[in-house]
């Protein structure tokens, strides 16, 4: 039973005149409609004047009757430049037709003649996209010869390839959804299937492609015609005018430079016209131009509406005291300011911490919360057009925010990140990775550097680091990435190490021995620890003191110890209620925080947390609390709804 | 992890290892990998010359009727067509004349031209250097011109910065790069050679004589490996490695060139390899508009003049300029990138 099953168009399609209202489409489809006006109305305008012999003309250069010049007929060169246009618009037209042709069949050939064949067309068709279309043309050239149809035949077959590769991939697209298995089970034939199931899903792309292909086609035809292999007197095309006009440079430029002009018009406005539609359906289009988008930073558009919050500069409550010996770093009202569209979004809004020498200090929060960030500005790298404000941000007693500090930051603080497998450089040697910086920063020779980077990665427990230290990123583990990461910041003499969720991308095993080594490097040397973690159970582990950031705000700063029964902070304790144990009844749904993090860029009036908490008063809705006491709530400690947070899944 | 043995030569696309990469890799296995890729990449080589040697043979059985009656005209006395075909061995049955053109090939013969009578093999030999030469000035201004242009424009437009130089960047480049080669050409002869009289316009005469064509060719892929690797090391800038070296507290040049350039470099030469291909063929219109005593030059005759054996040898000679060049890129590819040996790409 030859179902007709429905192929869907797995493409969201807008609206063809709405895509080309961008500069690229108005220009692209404006320049066509003029070359194919100029195609269909020229030959009919001008056709005989262009034919026209005058022997009192002969080889003139410009003037006011012929503003290009003439041939050495006499002929008028503007003329037969715009009825040249029929000639070589429909020879490019006929070869890209004959291309895609060609391609189509090739690229369909595992569906219409089973996945043997099929493998076998692929492998010839790698081969051939290999070769420049040219150097196809001139090959093909010689088979069918010299002239109009060999050309169209030549161009048509050396395209060809290039379709078949479009075809193979577009096809590998489709070849294996649901309804082509269905239609292959219901027994519909191959060509069928080809016709009905798979060419209006692969359609789209390759009308864009030919579009572009007929520019190509165009100037391939210009080439050979140029070269005197294509359009053959007394017939003229564009090429053919230009081979006539390059001999009398000299005395009249236009005769060659005028159909050169005509030739770069006309492949722009396929060009142009297929990548406008391309970029409109978000096709890939074989040409490169569509390499131009991409590079600008994607901005998050602010939400119109809601009052703007404003980093909060308001200096916080706390005692000042003066920085001690024993103060590794020390930042007060950080600010990160991010330009977006409409404006600037705050995801860090005044942060203030301090830690001890030899202090592990943990920072949770939810995604978002500005936990990473803040991170980033302590280590000095964020970059431009992201800002970084303080009042205060020391780190070993030198002011942070003023001066350069590329040595004292390149060997006393240490940066472990997030993923492992991403942090090496892929192309060079793990040694030489670990090695470069106590080069730059302490001057050491290469021998000196490399044997300390074998020493560290040593000391991180890799095995065999003489060898290690020859291979590169990927023959490592993620753990031992991670591992040979801390190696990385022993290199100097850290006082601070930032671990910016060190241990989120590995499993748990590994884990445990990446925590155990921090603990053990920090017991060595005293090293101060800023542990960022969205994972509270490994923070109450491994550190003295926890900051709870929510919304770009510490909104709470208590002792680990303290974590588990002693928070007060609404947020704290869902946080803390969220985490599973053993003892968690898992026939009850996991506890979760009801309610959405807030958009930094979107801020509420009031505490941001104040939508989610089931304390909220009218208060909590209009103020903003401050960090006082350690705790940045209106109604610190207070009972909770019996029903919250446990049962509050929704 | 055991290491495979490099005797099997195709490990193909399955064959790629998701490396847990916890068990090491040793001196040996790096050697084997080495192997492994010489020989896969040999191979595929070899089966690339042999699908371009067999094209090119059967390019002259293709042309429709007789290609000796077409090449020495209507005029002919059908004496001289029965020997100049026996001469060439057309007699012959098909394979024979395959093994004899397979046997000399290896030695070197790449048979006699019709109109001059000479070896091809000696045409092509006094023809190739002009052609090679140009073809590699024009990639090596190129590239010397498109990676520190991209490197620049990337590093000074990351992140929306400089949105005027981005916006000057990406037309001009989209402009050269739309231009073809041989109208490039036409229109500097014109400015250069017919305006300003500054360089010659014909022919091979000094290293004056080199500028223009060299331009004409290099431009356009130098626009298109520009943008290229202005968008890989737009990519690469903002990878997690890049944001190490920076912790590290390199001066920027060194991130930007130790760290970033040989990963945007590496991705780049993919797509520049087939840049790189074309500018090899586009060295036919451009010898043709500045009359180069090149290969291209030949190839244009002898199809004009129907001379078979010459097309023959010179379409054979360019098809391996770009295996060659393919290879090359590949080799490359593999010394930048340490994972690209691995497996198929």
């Amino acid at each position: 039973m030859p179902a007709s099953l429905p192929a869907p168009i797995h493409r969201s399609r807008p609206r063809l005149p709405a895509t080309l209202r961008t500069p690229l489409g108005v220009t692209g489809t404006g320049l066509l409609a003029l070359v194919l006006a100029t195609a269909l109305l020229a030959p009919l305008l001008w056709g005989g004047a262009a034919e026209a012999v005058d022997t009192a003309a002969m080889l003139q250069g410009p003037s006011a009757d012929h503003w290009a010049g003439t041939d050495n007929l006499g002929r008028d060169l503007l003329l037969r430049t715009l009825v040249a246009t029929r000639l070589s618009v429909v020879l490019a037209l006929a070869a890209t037709a004959l291309a895609v042709t060609i391609g189509l069949l090739l690229g369909t050939a595992s569906l219409l003649l089973g996945p043997r064949a099929g493998r076998l067309v692929t492998a010839g068709v790698n081969i051939a996209v290999a070769f420049p279309g040219l150097l196809l043309a001139l090959s093909f050239a010689v088979i069918f010869g010299v002239g109009q149809v060999g050309s169209v035949l030549a161009i048509g077959f050396a395209g060809a390839p290039a379709f078949a590769r479009l075809c193979q991939t577009l096809v590998a697209g489709v070849a294996d959804r649901d309804y082509l298995a269905a239609a292959r089970l219901a027994g519909v034939g191959r060509l069928r299937i080809l016709l009905r199931h798979v060419l209006p899903n692969v359609g789209g792309p390759l009308v864009v492609n030919a579009t572009i292909g007929a520019g190509g086609a165009l100037l391939s035809f210009a080439g050979l015609s140029f070269l005197g292999l294509g359009v053959q007197a007394p017939a003229y095309d564009w090429g053919r005018l230009m081979q006539d006009g390059l001999d009398r440079i000299y005395l009249d430029p236009l005769a060659a430079l005028l159909p050169g002009f005509a030739v770069v018009v006309a492949g722009l406005a396929f060009n142009l016209t297929g990548e406008a539609v391309a970029r409109a359906f978000s096709i890939d289009s074989i040409s490169g131009v569509s390499l131009l988008a991409g590079g600008a930073l994607r901005t998050r558009r602010r939400a119109d509406g809601g009052a703007a919050p404003g980093p909060h500069a308001t200096p916080s409550a706390e005692v000042e005291h003066d920085a001690g010996p024993d103060l590794v770093l020390d930042v007060a009202d950080l600010v990160v300011t991010v330009p977006t569209a409409a404006g600037a979004a705050w995801p860090v809004r005044g942060v203030t911490f301090r830690v001890a020498r030899g202090e592990a200090v943990g920072v949770v929060g939810e995604s978002g919360s500005g936990k990473t960030l803040t991170a980033l500005a302590v280590a000095d790298l964020l970059e431009p057009p992201t800002t970084v404000t303080a009042r205060r941000l020391s780190f070993q007693g030198r002011d942070l925010l003023s001066g350069d500090h590329r040595t004292l930051l390149g060997t006393e603080l240490a940066m472990v990140f997030q993923d492992p497998m991403s942090s090496f450089n892929p192309v060079r040697r793990m040694g030489g990775q670990l090695a470069e910086g106590a080069r730059h920063h302490l001057g050491l020779t290469r021998r000196q550097a490399r044997d300390r980077a074998v020493d560290r990665l040593r000391s991180v427990r890799i095995g065999e680091p003489e060898r290690r230290a020859g291979q590169y990123p990927h023959e490592f583990s993620g753990g031992m990435r991670q591992r040979a990461m801390i190696g990385l910041g022993l290199m100097g003499s850290p006082a601070l190490i930032v671990a910016d969720e060190p241990t989120t991308a590995l499993d748990v095993t590994v884990q445990r021995q990446v925590l155990d080594l921090l603990a053990e490097v920090r017991e060595r040397d005293a090293v101060a620890l800023l542990l960022i973690s969205h994972d509270v159970s490994v923070v109450a582990d491994v550190c003295d003191r926890v900051l709870v950031m929510y919304a770009g705000r510490v909104v709470e700063d208590l002792p680990a110890a303290e974590l588990a029964t002693g928070a007060r902070h609404p947020y704290t304790r869902a946080l803390v209620a969220a985490v599973p144990h053993l003892g968690t009844d898992l026939d009850r749904p996991l506890a979760v925080i009801p309610g959405r993090p807030v958009d930094p860029a979107d801020l509420p009036a009031g505490c941001p947390f104040a939508p989610r908490c089931p304390l909220a008063d009218a208060r909590c809705r209009t103020e903003e609390p401050e960090l006082v006491d350690g705790v940045a709530c209106w109604r610190p400690g207070e009972d909770l709804p019996a029903a919250v947070p446990e049962e509050a899944t929704a | 992890m055991t290491t495979q043995t490099p005797t099997t030569a195709r490990p193909a696309g399955a064959a790629r290892p998701a490396r847990p990469a916890g068990a090491g890799t040793g001196a040996g296995a790096a050697q084997h990998r080495w192997l492994r890729f010489a020989v896969r990449r040999s191979g595929r080589l070899l089966v690339s010359l042999w699908v371009l040697v067999t094209a090119a043979f059967l390019m002259i059985h293709l042309v429709p009727g007789d290609p000796v009656r077409a090449s020495l005209g209507p005029t002919a006395s059908a004496e001289l067509v029965a020997a100049r075909r026996e001469s060439l061995g057309l007699d012959q049955p098909l394979w024979v004349q395959y093994a004899t053109y397979l046997r000399d090939l290896l030695t070197g013969d790449l048979g006699t031209s019709f109109g001059s009578q000479l070896p091809v093999a000696d045409t092509i030999a006094q023809r190739l250097p002009a052609t090679a030469t140009l073809a590699l000035l024009a990639f090596l201004v190129a590239v010397l011109v498109a990676v520190p242009v991209g490197v620049a424009v990337a590093v000074a437009t990351r992140r929306g910065r400089a949105p005027r130089t981005e916006l000057g960047f990406a037309s001009t480049s989209v402009f050269l790069a739309t231009i073809p080669d041989f109208l490039l050409a036409v229109a500097l002869v014109w400015v250069f050679g017919v305006t300003l009289g500054w360089l010659p316009i014909a022919g091979q005469d000094g290293a004056a004589s080199f500028v223009l064509p060299v331009l004409a060719l290099a431009v356009g892929p130098a626009a298109v490996l520009a943008r290229i690797v202005r968008v890989e090391m737009l990519a690469v800038l903002e990878t997690d490695y890049v944001r190490t070296a920076r912790a590290k507290r390199l001066p920027p040049s060194a991130v930007h060139l130790g760290h970033a350039l040989p990963n945007a470099v590496t991705a780049s030469l993919t797509l520049g390899g087939l840049l790189l291909g074309q500018l090899v063929a586009g060295t036919v219109l451009v010898e043709s508009v500045f009359a180069w005593p090149g290969l291209g030059s030949t190839i244009v005759e002898s199809i004009l003049a129907k001379d078979y054996p010459l097309v023959q040898g010179t379409v054979l000679v360019y098809g391996v300029g770009v295996l060659i060049v393919n290879t090359l890129v590949d080799v490359a590819l593999a010394v930048l990138d340490p994972r690209s040996t691995i497996g198929e790409s």
